[in-house]
């Protein structure tokens, strides 16, 4: 019995940590940001640099089989990745990109299409999106059709939305991998609150699309529940840092000819975010392993963890705003990117709400 | 991460599970102090080792080696079923532990073996009228005069005085001395002239606690445990066990199930609970907290195995966080059952003996007492995130 991170994880952890200390700073992470938003400007939001050094360190490569050029390693192992690139707000593709896609391919693709499309994720050479907020719950009417090997409708709030290619799910339960280029396709990047993660909308016209033929609604249930688990993981890390922050800010400003960290008011403020969060790193662990393992109750806790982190996570967020006072409040300190980031996961792939709903279906 | 217990362990879960299941039938559905069937069932649990496990034979245990996955297992199971696991209180929880570690010999001869057996019941005087969470500033004295203390001063919040045999309590022996230096960890019979215990009946309406006054109480010199004004120190080996015993996972977890019960058997218009959702939502939030609680628990459990240091604060936060979930279960079921949830006592229409409307309030009771959940953030901001204490004020 061994319930934690096993010394390879927590050397996962550190040293991904450390480059995004070193690389994937504030100052880098506006400067994406800003980049993002100019509409004026047709650059691609993509943040090469750090896409490159993480794919040095397999990030990109971590869930995909060596045979087909990964590193081998699990939802677990990639828990560990998110939250750490949930703590520094790191504008890079992943839950899309690292996770969905390439288990997509593993469990519903075909050898040639593994062969064809893993090794590029794995390498970093190609990204792919994913197109399946429709799967969770479609909003203002968005949904696609398959018809004959076209795609036909549109997908929107597309994770990893800067990609090479897309992974779209239909209104049937069908998987398909759409290129970029494919005509019939017409991109829109869409603006969001969180400026750290780029998302857009998918429009299709009877545009060709490569069906993986293993696909079933099990299959795509399985896909949300991975994102969900990486995005409240993405929370975790986000809301910690979160938390760090405004524990060192107390410790620092003064007022009234002392630290505001001495002032209990704002001490039991940091208490109860600890309080909170800190089960969530176990909760995350469990609901990430339980992917792995296939367990019985692994889609009833990655829907539990999603809620729940979502709800800390939106608690956290406001109560470590509230102990930086009004520099809090400004874009100056940049805390805010850490609150979107948070607000942003909480929405994606299913918000509390719908998550309990799909859980309480455990009593029917 | 490994979450298999591995075939010996899966094996002994078994035994349990088969024990619990060939002899709930004898587990006593009365919690009266004393009483035979209480009894019986205890000196059951401590041959099979499911009580009292690793204390030593010489002193009424099952003398097993320690072993936290037994333990936890045994925990784990007796709360699944339902069926009590073994005699709790004051005593066993606190007394016991702090003798094995600190008692004589002649302590732990003495009174270990009869605790255990249920047969001598003890409580525990702390807490004073102006000795609260500020505990270390209490008053109760004791002088020595010739081979006896003389203890006089005042006692409250005592749970069952009114019923216990002996007292374990901290008393002010060196006055001189600096507030946590002075007090000494001493052990006394509550037939002893001189003690009057009234009842402090709370919101429960049940008689748990009590004040208890000591006016000239004689205690022989050698009733103290550990060394003379060292009984602050004594007093906190143990504390933190209380804590965590308040605020069990696979408690709240059985009573997560039980509330699960309730609100398929109840209905409004006709309408199971179950299936109304802005209820089924309010069961989901709980039944996420107690996930994480509970895999916080295990994780916990790990860290103890492995002898680890990086979960100081998954463990800190363990009453905080148990506690006020509780609270919360028990005061969802009482809106389940709107009007019905308030009927109480002799009332006609309750629902599982009430239990739901008592222990929402005994719950919040537990969530003051103990180190009260303020007391409890201090502890986690402060050795759990290194904030500063909140300074003194400068005396006028």
């Amino acid at each position: 019995m061994e319930f934690g991170l096993s010394e390879e994880q927590r050397l996962l952890q550190a040293s991904l940590s450390g480059y995004l200390n070193e690389h994937a700073s504030l100052d880098r992470v506006r400067r994406f940001a800003d980049n993002t938003t100019d509409k004026a400007n047709k650059t691609e939001a993509r943040a090469r640099d750090i896409e490159q050094g993480l794919a040095e360190l397999g990030v990109p490569a971590l869930m995909i089989d060596e045979a087909h050029g990964g590193v081998g390693l699990g939802t677990l192992d990639a828990c560990v990745v998110a939250e750490a690139l949930g703590y520094s707000v790191t504008p890079a593709p992943f839950v899309a990109n690292a996770v969905i896609a390439p288990l997509a391919l593993r469990l519903a693709g075909s050898e040639a299409q593994r062969r064809e499309w893993l090794p590029k994720l794995a390498s970093g050479e190609l990204v792919i999106g994913a197109a399946l907020a429709e799967s969770a719950g479609a909003r203002v009417g968005a949904g696609v059709t398959a018809s004959r090997g076209k795609l036909t409708g549109k997908s929107l709030f597309v994770l990893d939305f800067e990609a090479d290619v897309y992974l779209v799910g239909d209104v049937a339960g069908g998987l398909t991998l759409v290129s970029k280029d494919a005509s019939g396709l017409t991109r829109r990047r869409l603006e969001t609150v969180d400026r750290t993660r780029p998302i857009g909308e998918l429009v299709f016209d009877k545009t060709n699309a490569e069906p993986l033929p293993g696909a079933s609604r099990t299959i795509v249930r399985t896909l949300l529940d991975h994102g969900r688990v990486m995005l409240a993981a993405d929370t975790l890390g986000a809301a910690q840092a979160m938390l760090d922050k405004a524990v060192a800010y107390a410790k620092e400003r003064e007022q009234f000819g002392r630290a505001i960290a001495s002032f209990q008011a704002v001490k039991h403020m940091c208490a109860e975010m600890a309080a909170q969060l800190e089960p969530t790193r176990a909760f995350a662990w469990y609901a990430a392993h339980a992917l792995d393992e296939t367990s019985q109750d692994a889609h009833l806790t990655a829907c539990h963890l999603k809620a729940h982190v979502s709800e800390v996570g939106g608690f956290v967020a406001k109560t470590a705003t509230e102990v930086h006072g009004g520099m809090g409040f400004t874009d100056l300190l940049g805390l805010h990117y850490w609150f979107k980031r948070i607000g942003f996961n909480r929405q994606m792939l299913g918000s509390p709400e719908r998550l309990r709903e799909e859980a309480a279906r455990q009593f029917q | 991460m490994d979450l298999s217990f591995g075939p010996e362990y899966e094996r002994f879960r078994a035994e349990v599970r088969d024990f619990i299941e060939s002899h709930r039938h004898l587990a006593p559905n009365t919690m009266a102090l004393r009483h035979k069937s209480v009894l019986d069932w205890q000196r059951l649990l401590i041959d099979k080792g499911y009580a009292a496990r690793t204390i030593p034979r010489e002193y009424g245990g099952a003398g097993l080696p320690t072993d936290i996955l037994k333990s936890f297992i045994i925990g784990e199971e007796f709360a699944a079923a339902r069926v009590r696991a073994g005699i709790g209180g004051q005593g066993i929880h606190m007394l016991v532990p702090t003798l094995l570690e600190l008692g004589s010999e002649e302590q732990k001869r003495q009174f270990i073996p009869p605790t255990l057996a249920g047969e001598m019941i003890w409580c525990q005087g702390y807490s004073e009228p102006g000795a609260g969470s500020d505990l270390a500033s209490l008053r109760t004295s004791a002088v020595l005069d010739g081979d006896e203390w003389v203890v006089n001063g005042q006692k409250i919040w005592t749970s069952t005085a009114h019923l216990a045999d002996w007292i374990f309590c901290l008393v002010r022996t060196e006055p001189e001395a600096p507030k946590h230096r002075g007090i000494s960890f001493m052990l006394f019979d509550m037939k002893t002239p001189g003690i009057e215990v009234r009842p402090l009946v709370d919101m429960t309406m049940e008689r748990n606690f009590n004040e208890v006054f000591f006016t000239d109480v004689r205690v022989p010199k050698a009733q103290i445990v550990g060394a003379r004004g060292e009984g602050w120190m004594v007093a906190n080996t143990i504390l933190k066990n209380e804590r965590d015993t308040l605020a069990d996972p696979n408690q709240a977890q059985a009573r997560l199930n039980s509330l699960v019960e309730l609100m398929r058997s109840e209905t409004i218009d006709g309408v199971r609970v179950i299936d109304k959702p802005e209820f089924r939502d309010r069961l989901m939030r709980l039944q996420g907290r107690a996930l994480a609680n509970r895999f916080n628990d295990l994780r916990n459990l790990s860290n103890r195995l492995g002898g680890r240091a990086d979960g100081a604060l998954a463990q800190m936060i363990v009453k905080l966080q148990g506690t006020e979930l509780r609270h919360d279960i028990e005061g969802l079921a009482i809106d389940v059952m709107g009007e019905t949830g308030l009927a109480y006592g002799s009332n006609p229409y309750l629902r599982d003996k009430g239990s739901w409307q008592y222990q929402y309030m005994y719950y919040l009771g537990l969530i003051i007492g103990g180190g009260t959940s303020q007391i409890q953030k201090n502890i986690i901001s402060e050795r759990g995130l290194g904030m500063p204490r909140e300074p003194r004020p400068h005396p006028a």
